[in-house]
């Protein structure tokens, strides 16, 4: 069942053609930055091999990219949630799931999984740039794939938290804002506190991604991106439950 | 599920529903049995709509308890649901999916495994004559074509009970002749609900009807015994030159004649005694150059009043 729903969800989101406007420009971005830390490295590349111990192609070309990966998802990933419940309601297609022998837990992960599974499509493009530098370099596969990771947990947050903020509204644009407006306001409080132990680097998902980006693999970014998701989506769950007693 | 499904498909005991203060359904009991198709008859806002929508558990009730095929809505929802096929007001249709597709996605959302998919596809399209559109895109369809996608979604698995909400609102008259003759088709199998403004509607298809006001079921009978209710003997009739009231009531079987404007009357007569043969003999004779007569049409405020009428006069006492 929640499979069936997912193969939906990206049925719809793949059917939009604004989507694939989305996918293109992304990808010009992420392709863009990626060619511009490429150059910046073979510049200085003869400085640093007089180095003793100097950073390598990965930790001076990727990690960059995954990072502004990253920051783009946070502005992006509020653009594909929004409409997953918000349009259900407003086009009066929410009675069908309501009135099917699925529960809300089904319904919500469901469209979780089906947005999960859109946002690996969008972001593999990253690492498959990456990977072109294998032809002349050896790669950190440690440093790659922790960064593969922090991006799927970091992009889960953003996801269960949009979807919980199109649970609200029938307003597509309003989840979409409402989302940006968290995230957005989560990332600025923590890059703007500078005492290093201020509460609002914990409640930063940009903020616990960076462990991953340095290709630190630490259990307490792992468990605050799983528990940050789970509340967004349990709250998403009770929304929609609310939505049968309160009409 | 022929012979499991029990006599009883849906029960529904006591409902009540509000919106803030508002209390829009108020006790609200209804029965449907196998093989019956029960007409919710009632005006806009009457709370119709609301009720299918508690049938369906797409609301929860404030208060009673519903069984669908013997299984309670508000404990087990998932498995009574299983036996509900819904289509809301407003059809639930994905406009970027092609109707195949569409079908097939609330097949299997209804549990019907993949094998079991394509051949329930090809009934329901076929009942709902929709076979040269399956792989045409549903926000391309018409509103007649989407409403027919909206009850072939409903009944595409094969659930005991099928409710429907104004299901020929927005179809043609023979799109809405093919639509009742499916409806009374479905009867034969499942157990159907449909609410409707239209009294025609119950009255050529269902077999039962409830009608519904201001949130309180106000009568529930068979239809048949619902129209003697709504029959009104009469005709109203014009004449270019018009004899004295007192003629025309002087008429017999005549109990009552109103005057509407200066030449259309109306004319009220006993059941079993219809004078319009004597009324034209005489227009013919008097010269009363008689210009039309029509039957009085039933509508749903005389049955409302003559219901409630009735209901006052019953319980005169306890108010």
């Amino acid at each position: 069942m929640i499979k069936l729903l997912a193969l939906r969800e990206l049925r719809s989101l793949f059917s939009a053609p604004s989507t694939w406007f989305m996918l293109a420009a992304l990808q010009f971005i992420f392709a863009w930055f990626f060619l511009a830390r490429m150059d910046a490295y073979l510049e200085l590349q003869p400085q640093l091999a007089q180095l003793a111990n100097a950073p390598g192609a990965t930790a001076s070309i990727a990690a960059p990219v995954f990072n502004v990966v990253a920051l783009m998802l946070m502005m992006l990933i509020p653009m594909f949630t929004m409409r997953a419940i918000a349009e259900e309601r407003r086009n009066q297609t929410l009675p069908l799931l309501l009135s099917s022998p699925l529960s809300s837990m089904q319904i919500v992960l469901g469209k979780f999984l089906g947005l999960m599974l859109f946002l690996m499509v969008l972001m593999s493009s990253a690492p498959l740039m990456i990977y072109t530098l294998q032809l002349g370099t050896p790669l950190d596969q440690g440093l790659l794939w922790s960064n593969v990771l922090g991006l799927i947990l970091l992009s889960a947050s953003y996801a269960a938290l949009g979807l919980y903020m199109s649970s609200l509204t029938n307003q597509p644009v309003i989840a979409a804002i409402s989302t940006l407006a968290v995230l957005l306001g989560l990332w600025l409080a923590d890059i703007s506190s500078n005492a290093p132990d201020s509460p609002w680097h914990m409640f930063s998902p940009l903020f616990h991604f960076q462990n991953f980006n340095f290709g630190l693999l630490d259990s307490g970014d792992a468990v605050f991106f799983l528990s940050f998701s789970s509340v967004f989506l349990l709250l998403a769950m009770r929304r929609l439950n609310n939505n049968r007693v309160y009409g | 599920m022929s012979n499991a499904t029990p006599a009883l498909t849906l029960s529904a005991q006591h409902l009540k529903r509000s919106f803030g203060k508002q209390t829009v359904i108020h006790d609200v009991s209804l029965q449907l049995h196998r093989g019956e198709v029960l007409g919710l008859l009632g005006h806009n806002g009457a709370g119709k709509s609301t009720t299918m929508q508690m049938l369906t558990g797409c609301l929860t009730p404030d208060s009673g308890s519903i069984a669908i095929c013997g299984i309670d809505l508000l404990r087990e929802p998932t498995l009574a649901k299983a036996h509900i096929g819904y289509l809301p007001e407003t059809p639930p249709l994905y406009k970027e999916m092609t109707v195949a597709d569409y079908l097939t996605f609330v097949a299997r959302l209804h549990g019907l495994k993949a094998e079991a998919a394509p051949e329930a596809l090809a009934l329901a399209l076929q009942r709902c004559g929709l076979n040269d559109k399956r792989n045409k895109l549903i926000g391309t369809l018409s509103k007649g074509y989407q409403q027919r996608v909206g009850i072939a979604q409903a009944i595409i698995h094969q659930p005991a009970i099928v409710i429907l909400d104004e299901p020929t609102v927005g179809l043609d008259p023979t799109q809405i002749r093919e639509i009742r003759t499916l409806i009374r088709e479905l009867g034969n199998q499942h157990s159907v609900i449909l609410s409707t403004h239209l009294l025609s509607e119950v009255e050529s298809i269902c077999d039962r009807v409830e009608i519904m006001q201001n949130g309180k079921l106000i009568y529930g009978d068979t239809s048949a015994r619902m129209q003697r209710y709504g029959q009104i003997s009469g005709f109203t009739v014009s004449l270019r030159n018009p004899p004295a009231l007192s003629e025309l009531q002087g008429i017999v079987g005549v109990t009552r004649v109103e005057q509407m404007t200066a030449h259309e009357f109306r004319v009220l007569h006993a059941l079993e005694h219809n004078p319009s043969a004597e009324l034209l003999t005489l227009a013919a004779q008097q010269g009363w150059h008689l210009e039309q007569l029509t039957p009085l049409q039933t509508r749903l405020e005389d049955v409302y009043a003559k219901i409630t009428d009735a209901e006052t006069s019953h319980a005169g006492e306890s108010n």
